[in-house]
This record gives C-alpha cells, sequence and structure tokens, in this order.
C-alpha cells in the first residue's frame, strides 16, 4: 500500500507552485481572447508555390486599413491572417493583392457577434459552474462522521479550481509567447473539464464512504489511504484512456481542434492529480 | 440472468452489431454484396446507404449573419417583414443555384437577424454581393409643381448654378406593397417589359395612384434613381401594372429580378461572415477521422493489454458503441462539425471509463478469492453508482453547453451527451452479456485471462 498522506505537503506544494505560476502568469500576461469575443477577421491562405515572408506579406497589404495585422504559420505553406474586422470589399481587395495565393478559410465576426458570444459564454460557464456546485451538494449530502458533508464538497470545489486556473494559466503563457488565443472551443474544453474532472474525485470520495461503513476499527486517514490505493488504478486508467484520444486529436486532429484537445488534455491532467494528491489529503487534514 | 436470456441477449447484440455496422459503413458491405453478386450471378439487395450530413465546416461554405434595419416598418409588421426578406433572400439565392440554401430569421432582443448558410463550392464573394443588394423600389408622382421645377431644372443645367430638384414626390406605394414582378412581352409588339403584381393594400394604392394621375407620368426608382416613367393611361384596378419602355430581353429580366430583389425594403446589413474552402473543409474531415481512428485504436490496444479478455469484450462493445453513435448521426441526422467529431472522439474515451470501473471492481473480487459469477455481479453492482454520478456530471455540464451555447459548443454537447448516453448501455449491457456468456464455461478458470 502507498502511504499517500504520508507525502502530502509535497503535494499541497506542487499544487501550491503551479498555482502560484498561474496566477503571475495571468497577472503578467493575460488572457487573449480569440475574434470570436472581440469581432475581427482570420484569414487563411494556402501558396501553391513559394511563400513570401511575412514581412513581405504585410508590406503589400500596407495600403489598407487593416488595423494590425498577425501572421502565423497553420501549416505547410498555408498562413494565418488575423487583423481587424474588415468588410466583404476589403475582403476581396486583399484576396486579389495576395498573390499566388489560395484562399482556405474567411471570418469576419462584428463587434456586436462577439460582444454576444461573450455574454453567452460568460451564461454558460456560470451556469455550468453553478451545476457543478448543485451536484456536489446533492451528492455528498448523506455523509456524516467523521467529518460533515460540505468538508467534501469544498475539497472537490478546491479540486476542481485547481483543474481549470492552472490551464488558464499555460494558456496565458501561450498566449504571450505563442499567440495563443482564447476561443470559444477552449472555454468550452475547460467547462468539459469541469464536468468530467469531478468524476475521478467522485470516484475516491465514493470509496471512501464504502470503506467508512465497511471498516468501522480504521482511522479516517487510514481510510482515505486504503481507498486511495484501491482507485489508484482505475483513476489512472480512466484518465489515460481519454488522454490517449485527446493526444490523437491533438497530434493528428488538424488546426482547429488543436487548443481544444489541449486545454482538455491539461484540465485533465490536472484533474487527475488532484483528484487523487489534492481533494483526498485536504480531506484528510481537514478532519484533524 | 439464466443462460437462456443470456443467448438471447447475445443474439440480439450480435444483429445489433451487424445492422449498425452495416449502416455506419455501408460501403464495405456493398462492395461484399457485388462481390458475391458477381460471383454466383445472385441479385442480393445493397444495404441503405445513407450519407453523413456534413457541417459547412467539414463540406465547405459559408455562414452569414445579417442584421436586418427594420427603422422604417411598424412593429406590428416586424415579423411578416423578416419572414418576406426570408423569402426574397432565398430567392436570390437559388438563382445562384446553392444547394438546400438554410436560411432564418432570428430575434436577439431588439435586434432582427437573417442567418444564411450556404453549403458547397461557390464564390462566397459573389454570393454575399448578390444577396446584399437591397434595391429599394418606390413609385413617385408627379410634385404639383412638376412643371415649374422642370424649367427650374432647365435654367441650373444651362447655367450651371443653384440646385436640382427632384420633379417627382413619394408616394405610399413602395417595394413592399410588390408581390412579384416578371418579364413579359407585349400582345401586338413582342416587346419585352415587366409586368408587375401588387399584393391587395398595393393594388389599392395603385388604384388610387393612377386615377389620380390619368395622363401623367408615374416614376419607378430603384435606390433613388429613376427607372422608367410610364404615362398612366387611365386607372387600373386589380393590383397589376406592367413597364414599358425600350427593354431588351436581358434588361427586362434583370429589372424584373431586382425588382423581386427590391419587393422588400428591409435594408440588412453583414455583421458575421465564416467561410470555410472546401480544400480546408476536407483536410479538417480527413484529419478529425484520422485522429478518431488512431484513438480509437489506441484505446482498443490499451484494453486488451491491460485488461485481456474483458478488455477484448469491452474494446468489442466500444466499436458496437461508435457505430450505434455514427448510425444514430445518420437516423437523426445530426450534422457533423469539427466541434461534434471532436465530442465524439472524446466519448470514446469517456465511453470506456465504465468498464474500466467494473473490471477494475472484478478484478478486486477475483482476488479476494470470490467465484467468477460473484465477481461479476459484485463488480457491476459496485461500481455503477459511480459510473452513474460520473457520467451524469458530464452529461450535466454537455447539456447546459448544448441549451444555452453558441454553435461550436452546441455540435460538441450534442454529440457528447449522444455518446454518454449510449456508452452506459454499450458498457453495461452489451458488456455484461459478453462477460456473462463466459460463466460456467472452461475459459472462466483460466486466471490470467481476467487478470
Amino acid at each position: 500500500m502507498i502511504p499517500f498522506l504520508k507525502y502530502k505537503k509535497i503535494y499541497f506544494t506542487l499544487s501550491g507552485i503551479l498555482i502560484l505560476a498561474s496566477l503571475i502568469s495571468l497577472i503578467l500576461f493575460g488572457l487573449k481572447p480569440g475574434i470570436d469575443f472581440t469581432g475581427g477577421s482570420i484569414l487563411e491562405i494556402k501558396y501553391q508555390e513559394n511563400q513570401p515572408s511575412n514581412d513581405e506579406i504585410k508590406e503589400s497589404l500596407a495600403d489598407f486599413d487593416l488595423g494590425e495585422i498577425k501572421i502565423q504559420s497553420s501549416g505547410e505553406k498555408r498562413i494565418i491572417l488575423r487583423t481587424k474586422e474588415i468588410s466583404e470589399e476589403v475582403h476581396q481587395q486583399v484576396i486579389n493583392k495576395l498573390e499566388g495565393s489560395q484562399e482556405l478559410r474567411f471570418e469576419a465576426i462584428g463587434p456586436i457577434i462577439g460582444r454576444e458570444m461573450n455574454e453567452k459564454t460568460k451564461v454558460v460557464a456560470i451556469l455550468a459552474i453553478f451545476a457543478i456546485l448543485l451536484y456536489i451538494t446533492i451528492a455528498f449530502r448523506k455523509v456524516s462522521k467523521p467529518i460533515s458533508s460540505w468538508k467534501y464538497g469544498v475539497a472537490s470545489l478546491i479540486a476542481l479550481g485547481h483543474d481549470v486556473f492552472i490551464p488558464l494559466g499555460v494558456f496565458a503563457y501561450l498566449g504571450h509567447f505563442y499567440d495563443v488565443q482564447i476561443t470559444i472551443p477552449v472555454i468550452t474544453a475547460l467547462l468539459t473539464v469541469l464536468g468530467y474532472s469531478i468524476n475521478n474525485t467522485v470516484v475516491v470520495f465514493d470509496r471512501i464512504r464504502e470503506n467508512l461503513i465497511t471498516n468501522k476499527s480504521m482511522s479516517f486517514k487510514e481510510i482515505v489511504d486504503k481507498s486511495l490505493n484501491q482507485t489508484l488504478t482505475r483513476s489512472i486508467n480512466t484518465s489515460l484512456t481519454t488522454l490517449l484520444v485527446l493526444f490523437a486529436i491533438f497530434f493528428l486532429g488538424g488546426e482547429t481542434l488543436r487548443y481544444f484537445s489541449l486545454a482538455l488534455i491539461l484540465g485533465l491532467i490536472c484533474g487527475t492529480y488532484s483528484s487523487i494528491f489534492l481533494a483526498s489529503p485536504l480531506l484528510a487534514s481537514k478532519s484533524t | 440472468m439464466s443462460k437462456r436470456k443470456n443467448y438471447i441477449s447475445i443474439i440480439f447484440i450480435l444483429v445489433l452489431a451487424f445492422f449498425v455496422g452495416a449502416f455506419s459503413f455501408p460501403k464495405y458491405l456493398n462492395q461484399g454484396v457485388d462481390f458475391v453478386n458477381e460471383k454466383i450471378s445472385w441479385n442480393f439487395p445493397h444495404f441503405w446507404d445513407v450519407p453523413f450530413e456534413l457541417g459547412l465546416d467539414l463540406q465547405g461554405g459559408t455562414h452569414l449573419i445579417y442584421e436586418a434595419d427594420l427603422s422604417n416598418i411598424e412593429s406590428d409588421d416586424y415579423d411578416s417583414s423578416m419572414q418576406g426578406l426570408r423569402d426574397v433572400i432565398e430567392r436570390r439565392v437559388n438563382y445562384f443555384g446553392v444547394r438546400e440554401p438554410a436560411i432564418q430569421t432570428q430575434q436577439k432582443g431588439d435586434s432582427y437577424r437573417l442567418i444564411v448558410e450556404l453549403a458547397g463550392a461557390m464564390d462566397a464573394g459573389e454570393a454575399i454581393n448578390e444577396i446584399g443588394k437591397t434595391p429599394f423600389l418606390e413609385f413617385k408622382e408627379q410634385k404639383e409643381n412638376y412643371e415649374e421645377i422642370i424649367i427650374n431644372n432647365q435654367n441650373v443645367f444651362e447655367t450651371g448654378e443653384g440646385n436640382l430638384e427632384d420633379p417627382f414626390q413619394s408616394t405610399s406605394l413602395t417595394g413592399q406593397h410588390l408581390e412579384k414582378a416578371e418579364i413579359g412581352f407585349g400582345n401586338t409588339t413582342y416587346e419585352p417589359l415587366v409586368l408587375l403584381q401588387f399584393n391587395s393594400e398595393g393594388g389599392d394604392i395603385f388604384e388610387d395612384l393612377t386615377s389620380e394621375n390619368i395622363g401623367k407620368p408615374l416614376a419607378i426608382y430603384i435606390d433613388g434613381i429613376p427607372i422608367s416613367s410610364p404615362v398612366v393611361e387611365g386607372k387600373i384596378s386589380g393590383g397589376s401594372a406592367r413597364i414599358t419602355g425600350s427593354f431588351t430581353a436581358q434588361e427586362a429580366k434583370d429589372l424584373a429580378r431586382n425588382l423581386n430583389a427590391g419587393a422588400l425594403p428591409v435594408p440588412i446589413n453583414l455583421i458575421s461572415q465564416q467561410t470555410i474552402g472546401p480544400v480546408l473543409g476536407e483536410i479538417s474531415l480527413q484529419k478529425s477521422l484520422k485522429a478518431g481512428i488512431i484513438g480509437l485504436l489506441a484505446v482498443v490496444l490499451f484494453l486488451i493489454f491491460f485488461y485481456r479478455l474483458p478488455g477484448l469484450l469491452s474494446a468489442f462493445a466500444l466499436m458496437i458503441y461508435v457505430a450505434i453513435v455514427l448510425s444514430l448521426f445518420k437516423i437523426i441526422p445530426v450534422t457533423l462539425t469539427l466541434a461534434g467529431i471532436g465530442g465524439l472522439i472524446l466519448s470514446i474515451g469517456i465511453a470506456i471509463d465504465a468498464n474500466i470501473l467494473i473490471f477494475s471492481r472484478m478484478r478486486e473480487e477475483i482476488n479476494q478469492g470470490k467465484s467468477f459469477s460473484t465477481s461479476l455481479d459484485e463488480g457491476f453492482k459496485r461500481a455503477w453508482p459511480s459510473i452513474r454520478d460520473g457520467n451524469l456530471t458530464t452529461l450535466l455540464v454537455a447539456l447546459i453547453l448544448f441549451w444555452f451555447g453558441t454553435s461550436f459548443i452546441k455540435g460538441f454537447a450534442l454529440t457528447l451527451s449522444v455518446g454518454i448516453l449510449i456508452s452506459l448501455f454499450s458498457a453495461i449491457f452489451v458488456t455484461k452479456n459478453l462477460l456473462k456468456f463466459f460463466e460456467g464455461t472452461k475459459l472462466e478458470k483460466i486466471k490470467w485471462l481476467w487478470k
């Protein structure tokens, strides 16, 4: 049996460092919202033969009022241009100007739609968080002795916050250094992490409850350790299967799904870690 | 569960597996049928080949959101105006030959929207140009001081001083009252002309206008530019009119089209555009399918490696699961988007969780020295609360995302929710019956298969 609780200081320190790093990253860099939220245009093109340098492209478009142009590579001879929102007319002129290229994708989102998406996403996020809170309250209402049910709730909430906060910190970092934006897919992924990552915590807590009933003679800490050992393999395995498919999406699934799967991967790894090394040790330390 | 019941269930599962498999991927079955037909000169029918419905991001296409400016419309008429606008734009888009354009009106607070979805390969820029034209059709009559203005305008022309004034004034008859315009030909001259048909209100106004303006011109303006000003020969009732002039057939046709286009005077403004080229759509589709297949294979290998025989059975259940979900997507039908495929692939990873929970529990029970059948039953029974709770939370979030989300979120949440529900069936019913099949057999005794 692995004495999990013995090393809980190490886990708490590690999580603490990660959360602090995320906090610093968020404060220093902030999140970069995508055009889904701010409005703007994205143009993805593919060059048939020689791809000009980014500076050449920028120079050739200097006549247009496009705001700040950001150019990113999206594959072989493929680039993504981000500009402020442009009209269809300007769009056509820009296309004509970019000689030797084929248009793959164009999006122009007006500020009104951006604002709406922003609001809508906020509502969805708040509702999802609220639903999870409600679920936790209901799921753990029956447990009492030796620690009351709300403590299970608080422990799983802290773990959940940890699971979403760290990926956000990573995205702030990626946003600053690699221009990765927070788009609707990323938010969707993080909300899904909320729903999915609570599962692992629930599995461990369920086992603690079961062991509390069947092992009256053991101390609470022993029970937590025992439950963690019993559920360790399955916690890792359930996450592992999901991570397998997510890595498949990340590496093979194409540009649109890349950061969506990255957010899920980060959230899931944090979630698995926190269900084993954070939620239960927190529970055990609260009981004393 | 009796053996008999188990056998019936197994047969049901196999039949189901065949049907959903064949329905999801009819291509291979039909190739086999062709092969057999050729060899034994028989005529087996093909299995239904229902295609998947692909979203714009996978087959290429344009998603446009327009905002309608209803400031000149009575609030009572908003709905009918929007409906009319929808019809007009549908006509214009059909003119383009786009397959099944989807055009919806939508109200967002005070803002009335028109959402146009055009699938397949076409020139999005030109489609936008065509849709965006809102010629404003007006009928104008002479102002009272018509002669004076004409003379004045003449002076302005000659001297270059002063301002030109429009000798015509607006009437209440506008494109809003036009039901349709079409090209026609004169009875005797066979000259091309444009036939107008007003709605009943427009017909009444037109009747009044013509009776008041006999012998005078009634000018037709489009976007504030006079197109023609035929002289009224007599009162016209019945709400139909004709515009003659020295049109060529092409001009008459264009004018009729423009009038139809302008039949509803609601200006629209493009506020969002998403165009995915068919090339990128194809790339996205191929890539996401590849990711799905590799992901599925990885999970299957993991299961067999880690859980041996039960792993193999659950891998089989997982395949059935994927085929059921794909069949459902075809039947309902669910439009597959990139986000939807993402949700589906994710659900493969989540679907197997239930089996992992059950197998882990079974192993524990077997390790405690319990018999195979007891371990099997206990494994399912004791893992159930965790499976239920775990899936419930994910489903809960997925449903909230579905009800309140934007289109990307909806596509993802829908496939994820369907996936979770079906996965419960495959993990519990399919896997359990497959495992039960080995109860009391020799294989049951071979411990390494189960650990």
